[in-house]
């Protein structure tokens, strides 16, 4: 569905790519011969069988990769040095989504890269086959399932929920309708402690100049209803802490999303004696990740209050301070938790009178590099460099604990190599029978569903010959 | 069970002077399968967000079930978004994925289960209630999500171009199961599309609206026989009705050296804005291959012809003058403009030939050109 144009969107979003969905009241004819509109040069594009569908595509150009529940299908592909992900649909639905997602891309929102749309596609006797949408892989990201396949932090979900609030929140202070918020359409990254959320679905999301009140509510409403869902799934698969109450986690979504709201659209009212609160304000908003680009600050006509409003909010506040420092682009959380390791270097080394700038180059050769150059060839794929530092620092701090003295960064390196990370990466089996859960909700795809039944569970009188969906409708 | 009434129902967009819904006055009644219908931007999904509380309403009420839900929030007005991305839980049984929302709201387990059996029934997914999904086929897993939407028992189904992201295949079979569906449950339905197929097939009537503006409300068969005005003529029917402008000259459309005669009671709805000209409408199928005699016809040179084994159709070019009219007026056809005939396949005339064509008069569609309403 599309809403109103509205010539007042971003300028940005309005100029974000040439594709256009067309109006499906009047498609102009689909591409005779294929058709790839890529934001990517890569001439190995051309060279991937387009010809196949997609469930059929040879495995040795496919990655193993944890994959979301989805109704369509969706692989992951090399293309050179890079993984794309490619998902099967509708031409008009295809166009859309890279339309959308080109333009939330250009509003600097995190939403997963669209690479490119690939229409026109036959088999080999000629008869047409879906379009498909190719988006870049976000490196070291994971779909929930796969947090979950892993013995993890009872809080796991508390924290999942956190990220989509936060991102949530964004996405509608820049305008954008979802229409299908739920945790299957978000990618998780680690970040620090916490997590960081992307959108990876955006088929029935909608760019408007401003969101209604009944558009957020009905997004909140749906986010809330989808993960409980999500999560009584989990718990049917034993796959969640018992303890976990799954309507208490979705609740957790509704208020953590409205307090944030809060903080960034609230009107402050107080003295003009009080003007230090103007600063409490933006410190508070800082605290949140978020930048104050502009604040609105109005006096009553007696005079007697002011009035302070954000008007406009950037996040990434520690993110943007440790890239302008170093060079690192990282995540929120991580960004924080290097800035202070940066802070802790500089005092250890007495150098609080010298440019942070000048320390933040001797922090990086000294302390950062060595330490991320310690990863073990076999799991650079599988941790993000900043991740594995944060994750480092936190277990020095517990074996010096347990020491009772300082313990070097090389040591920590060394144990936290040897005991912790290979207990967090994921092996082929469970990427496999992730995998096929995944493909267990495709609904359009008969090469998924009719291998299905060769390997039931507990439905071993179940034979498809017999399933006649044909009639079910003519009575 | 609700009726759902719009009582002048205006929506304006921030920044934009033109209403995208104008003044709209529609009710639907308790168990209706009404399907809104128009072209891109004419304000049928706006209408629809309305309802379900995704916009504002600038001027007028809505009512559902008597209640007026015009400032309430989208969950409090008891409505169901259908199956638009239902996803399907790999670990939970059919009879849980239908189920789960019920168990949100508190539902005690016995209605849950009661609930779930009987749309399981409806669907004829009685004997998967306890599989997974991994064990169903592609339709199945489609009806269990069905199955979501249908336990909650909403006291209406909104569904906005719910086949538009599904192939061509399963598109046709889905359009049938909704409106088979929507019939054994009898739960009002507001149904929104582009496609007058659908419109057509599915509703029990269908609302035809335009820039905003509510053009006809009927049954199928009413917009497709008295069709209000020139917009809904041509947008209903496919292929798309014959319209072109005539002059009229002695109570008769004049066609060229050719002249039809039309009824003077549509004659005498004429206004001296409409400049002596009439628009004549006429389906494809209500018109005939006439002889080289008959005075009530018209001359078409054949463009095209097609042998569907059932039916030939003829395209052609109405012969004004004694050339082939280019400039002329042909409003809302999808055939580039020619006109089109239903024949006798077995009697199909070449491509090239001039023939000469009659019309049904009971059939004939008249509107004035100054207001384009009708006025037979």
């Amino acid at each position: 569905m599309s809403f109103n144009d509205n010539p007042q969107l971003d300028p940005r979003a309005l100029k974000a790519t040439s594709v256009k969905a067309e109006d499906p009241a009047a498609p102009s004819e689909e591409p005779p011969s294929l058709k790839i509109t890529s934001a990517s040069a890569d001439p190995k594009m051309f060279t991937l069988p387009w010809e196949q569908p997609l469930s059929t595509w040879p495995k040795d150009i496919l990655v193993n990769l944890p994959r979301g529940i989805s109704r369509h299908i969706v692989r992951f592909v090399r293309v050179g040095d890079e993984v794309y992900a490619m998902k099967e649909i509708t031409r008009n639905v295809a166009e859309r989504e890279y339309e959308l997602l080109r333009q939330l891309q250009k509003l600097n929102l995190p939403t997963v890269q669209p690479i490119a749309v690939v229409t026109g596609r036959h088999d080999e006797n000629g008869e047409p086959l879906e379009a498909i949408l190719v988006t870049k892989h976000l490196r070291f990201s994971l779909p929930y399932r796969a947090l979950f396949a892993r013995t993890l932090r009872p809080d796991t979900a508390e924290r999942l929920i956190d990220a989509l609030a936060v991102l949530m929140v964004r996405l509608h202070l820049a305008g954008f309708y979802w229409g299908d918020v739920s945790l299957s359409n978000v990618l998780f990254l680690k970040d620090a402690d916490a997590f960081s959320a992307f959108l990876v679905d955006a088929e029935t999301g909608d760019l408007q100049v401003e969101l209604t009140q009944g558009q957020r509510e009905y997004d909140i409403d749906l986010a809330r209803t989808n993960i409980i869902g999500e999560l009584m799934d989990l718990s049917s698969g034993e796959l969640l802490q018992p303890d976990v109450d799954e309507i208490e986690v979705g609740n957790r979504l509704v208020d953590r999303y409205h307090s944030l709201w809060s903080a960034l659209t609230d009107t402050d009212k107080f003295n003009p004696s009080e003007m230090w609160k103007i600063e409490k304000r933006v410190n508070r908003l800082n605290e949140l990740g978020f930048d104050v680009d502009e604040l609105e600050v109005t006096t009553t006509e007696d005079g007697k209050r002011v009035l302070v409003r954000p008007r406009v909010v950037d996040a990434g506040y520690a993110n943007r301070k440790l890239l302008r420092l170093t060079g690192l682009d990282v995540q929120e959380n991580q960004a924080r938790r290097l800035l202070n390791d940066l802070d802790a270097y500089r005092a250890s080394t007495w150098r609080d009178g010298e440019d942070l700038e000048v320390v933040a180059t001797d922090w990086m050769r000294e302390v950062f590099e060595p330490t991320v150059r310690m990863i073990p060839p076999e799991y650079r794929s599988q941790i993000d460099p900043a991740q594995f530092f944060h994750e480092v620092l936190d277990h020095r701090w517990y074996m010096a604990e347990k020491a009772g003295h300082d313990v070097p960064m090389a040591d920590a390196v060394q144990s936290y190599v040897a005991e912790i990370l290979p207990k967090q990466m994921m092996d082929a089996k469970t990427v496999d029978d992730l995998n096929a859960e995944a493909d267990s909700g495709v609904i359009d795809d008969e090469a998924t569903y009719d291998d299905a039944p060769a390997h039931p569970d507990d439905d071993d009188d179940y034979n498809p010959e017999f399933d006649q969906d044909a009639a079910v409708w003519s009575h | 069970m609700a009726e759902v009434i719009f009582d002048h129902v205006t929506r304006i967009y921030p920044g934009n002077d033109k209403p995208s819904v104008d003044d709209l006055n529609l009710d639907i009644k308790d168990g209706e399968f009404l399907v809104l219908v128009g072209p891109s931007g004419c304000g049928k999904s706006t209408t629809l967000r309305m309802l379900a509380g995704l916009e504002e309403v600038n001027k007028g009420r809505i009512l559902i079930g008597g209640k007026d839900v015009t400032t309430m929030q989208p969950k409090d007005r008891d409505i169901a978004m259908v199956f638009q991305n239902y996803a399907l839980y790999p670990h939970m049984t059919v009879a849980d994925n239908m189920g789960f929302a019920l168990k949100i709201a508190g539902t005690p387990k016995e209605e849950i289960r009661k609930r779930v059996e009987k749309a399981a029934e409806i669907l004829d997914l009685t004997e998967f209630l306890d599989r997974k999904p991994k064990a169903l086929s592609g339709g199945q897993r489609q009806r269990v999500a069905m199955g979501r939407a249908i336990v909650r028992e909403p006291k209406v189904f909104l569904m906005d171009e719910p086949l538009s992201n599904l192939d061509a295949k399963l598109r046709v079979q889905t359009r049938t199961q909704i409106a088979a569906l929507q019939r054994q449950l009898g739960v009002t339905t507001l149904y929104v599309t582009h496609d007058q197929t659908e419109a057509l097939t599915m509703g029990d009537r269908i609302a035809v609206i335009k820039l905003g503006i509510l053009q006809q409300v009927g049954a199928p068969t009413e917009l497709y026989d008295r069709p209000a005005n020139v917009f809904v003529a041509g947008f209903i029917g496919s292929p798309s009705m014959n319209i072109n402008t005539h002059p009229v000259v002695n109570g008769k459309a004049q066609i060229g050296a050719d002249t039809m005669e039309l009824p003077k009671e549509a004659l005498d709805k004429l206004t001296p804005e409409d400049n002596n000209e009439i628009i004549v409408g006429f389906r494809p199928e209500d018109a005939s291959l006439a002889g080289p005699d008959d005075t009530n016809a018209f001359s078409l040179k054949v463009v095209n012809v097609e042998d569907l084994g059932s039916d030939g159709y003829i395209y052609g070019n109405i012969v004004t003058d004694d050339s082939v009219a280019a400039e002329q007026v042909s409003m809302m056809s999808d055939q580039n403009k020619l006109t089109t005939i239903r024949v006798n396949p077995r009697v199909l005339p070449k491509v090239g030939d001039v023939v000469k064509i009659k019309v049904n008069p009971a059939k004939m569609h008249l509107f004035a050109p100054s207001t384009e309403l009708r006025i037979n």
